[in-house]
């Protein structure tokens, strides 16, 4: 399942145009982050993949549907948004509940909705924590319950946004392997996320906005290396991309690997 | 001088079987600008809280030892006098709007409202601070309309209006894009230029290591160790328990074990980085570096 946005342009209501005029092609199974400054457009974008937002002008499409065809409730067959504030999506009073709600209202059995809360809990490291209300847990457990709520949904495209805000080295290292095993099963992942570390170290592809307009599209190194185009949108390259272009490196890295891989042949 | 004191503080939320603070003993001095670190769940925000009266006066709760900021014992004070001394900015800004205003002017006037600040002053004071943290055309929207980003510069500046002694701020920049963070780290700054005492729980460790003068690493609600920001960040005995790490630090560690780090500390900062990877090079191998 592709995604296809075409000349995507969208006002809201108070007159503010926050897209104007985006096109972009995600292939199925690929991992892709979007970073810019607050205000952006990067939140407006991908409400646009599973509904919440339609197109002034333009069309997205999921796979064949245009999604101004579809319902929000059907477009989350084939998308799942994990929201930024965990707290903005739970409601149940067991973590188990919760997770189970997705699937269930997809229409799956009672036999698939059980293995796929199972799995979804499994991958989210939440197993022994069924029974417990979400609110009783610590922010960063809710935000994998987040996580999970939207996993168990089993969509072929998953939308993290900010997943990584509020959360110690711990849970990072948490989610980022969460990304991994559903790009394992090729699922397209696509993240917005300020921490621009994070994206360097489990993204191929990362795409910079800027004012409702793509300003860099492309392989990582290719994107996080263009420290300039970067500074429009107030984007910092990697800390290692930053220490290998003072260093005099002429490849751009953005991980330990490819930094020590560098400066072992120098 | 001291301005904050902690003697062997223990602390339980009411209803809990485990403590959230294990014997923190703590002094900051006056005008020192100190990082608290730690794992979610290490008790930071606990910490932030007891510093600021609401544990146990809000909260209630078991607490010993004694909390002391500027002369007075927590304990024996109201909560209404403690918030004149110290002033803490929450992790989470929604928790800390009040509810009862309708635009954010009002919203950075209500506490000066509610300490008797006469009308003329608490105007000058809510415009110089709302100038200052950069949100004065935020001034006629409602709290509830922002942004995550800007809700916490709302709930930083209704803070630095009272003009607090010592400044408490919980992961002040946790919903602010890069540019925000460098904004919101510079009037920090500033106030701790100005002599306020800055008490700050970040993650964001490139920011701590350029900004504080000490670390203190908290973990499962003890004080793991304290010290410089390159001792304490670069610590091994920080490793392994959840703790926010420098990619300079993690990636100088891997170099010194190729053989490719020479220096006896790592680095936390860009500039530390630098220097040791081109004092390698310097000494016969390695990059060559224009820094």
């Amino acid at each position: 399942m592709n995604i296809k946005i075409s000349n995507l342009q969208f006002t809201y209501p108070t007159g503010v145009q926050a897209l104007r005029g985006i096109s972009l092609v995600i292939e199925s199974g690929e991992q892709v982050a979007i970073v810019g400054q607050n205000g952006a457009g990067k939140t407006t974008l991908v409400k646009h993949l599973n509904g919440l937002l339609q197109p002034t002008a333009g069309y997205v499409r999921i796979g064949d549907w245009d999604t101004k065809e579809h319902s929000v409730a059907k477009l989350a067959r084939r998308v799942g948004y994990v929201f930024q504030n965990p707290d903005e999506q739970l409601f149940s009073k067991a973590v188990g509940v919760e997770v189970a709600f997705g699937p269930r209202n997809l229409g799956y059995s009672s036999e698939q909705v059980q293995a796929l809360v199972k799995d979804a809990l499994a991958m989210t490291e939440l197993s022994d924590k069924t029974e417990t209300n979400p609110y009783d847990l610590s922010s960063t457990w809710r935000k994998m319950v987040a996580l999970a709520s939207v996993i168990a949904m089993d969509t072929d495209i998953v939308i993290f946004d900010e997943p990584t805000t509020g959360q110690d080295a711990a849970n990072i290292a948490r989610i980022a392997n969460v990304i991994q095993l559903l790009h394992e099963r090729g699922k397209m992942v696509i993240t917005i996320t300020h921490d621009i570390d994070f994206c360097a170290e489990n993204f191929e592809r990362v795409i910079a906005m800027s004012q409702g307009q793509i300003l860099l599209d492309g392989k990582a190194n290719d994107v996080l290396g263009q420290e300039e185009v970067l500074a429009r949108t107030y984007v910092d390259p990697p800390q290692l991309t930053r220490l290998g272009k003072r260093l005099g490196f002429k490849e751009t890295v953005r991980n330990h690997e490819e930094f020590l891989a560098v400066l072992k042949n120098n | 001088m001291a301005i904050v004191n902690l003697q062997n503080v223990t602390y339980k939320y009411p209803l809990t079987d485990s403590s959230a603070l294990q014997d923190i003993t703590l002094q900051v001095n006056e005008g020192e600008f100190v990082a608290i670190v730690g794992p979610n769940g290490a008790g930071k925000s606990t910490l932030c809280y007891t510093l600021a009266g609401f544990v146990p006066h809000f909260f209630k709760g078991e607490i010993t030892g004694t909390v002391e900021v500027a002369g007075h014992e927590s304990s024996q004070s109201n909560l209404h006098e403690w918030v004149l001394n110290v002033g803490l900015a929450f992790q989470n800004p929604f928790n800390q709007i009040s509810g009862a205003k309708y635009t954010v002017f009002e919203e950075i006037a209500f506490g000066l409202e509610n300490t008797g600040v006469p009308r003329e002053e608490m105007r000058q004071r809510v415009e110089d601070a709302m100038k200052l943290t950069g949100i004065s055309d935020l001034g006629d929207r409602s709290p509830y309309s922002l942004s995550g980003g800007q809700q916490q510069r709302v709930a930083l500046t209704s803070i630095l209006v009272m003009q607090p002694k010592v400044l408490v701020l919980d992961e002040p920049t946790s919903q602010m894009d890069p540019i925000g963070t460098r904004e919101v780290f510079g009037v920090i700054r500033t106030m701790a230029e100005k002599g306020m005492t800055v008490i700050l729980v970040e993650h964001k460790v490139e920011w701590i290591a350029n900004f504080a003068d000490r670390v203190i690493a908290l973990h499962e609600g003890q004080i793991l160790m304290e010290g410089s920001p390159q001792e304490v960040l670069t610590s091994e005995l920080l490793r392994d328990k959840g703790f926010g790490i420098s990619r300079y630090t993690s990636v100088a560690r891997m170099a010194r074990e190729l053989g490719l780090w020479k220096k006896r500390n790592l680095p936390v900062t860009l500039e530390e980085a630098v220097e040791g990877f081109v004092s390698l090079s310097q000494s016969g191998r390695g990059v060559t570096g224009e820094g």
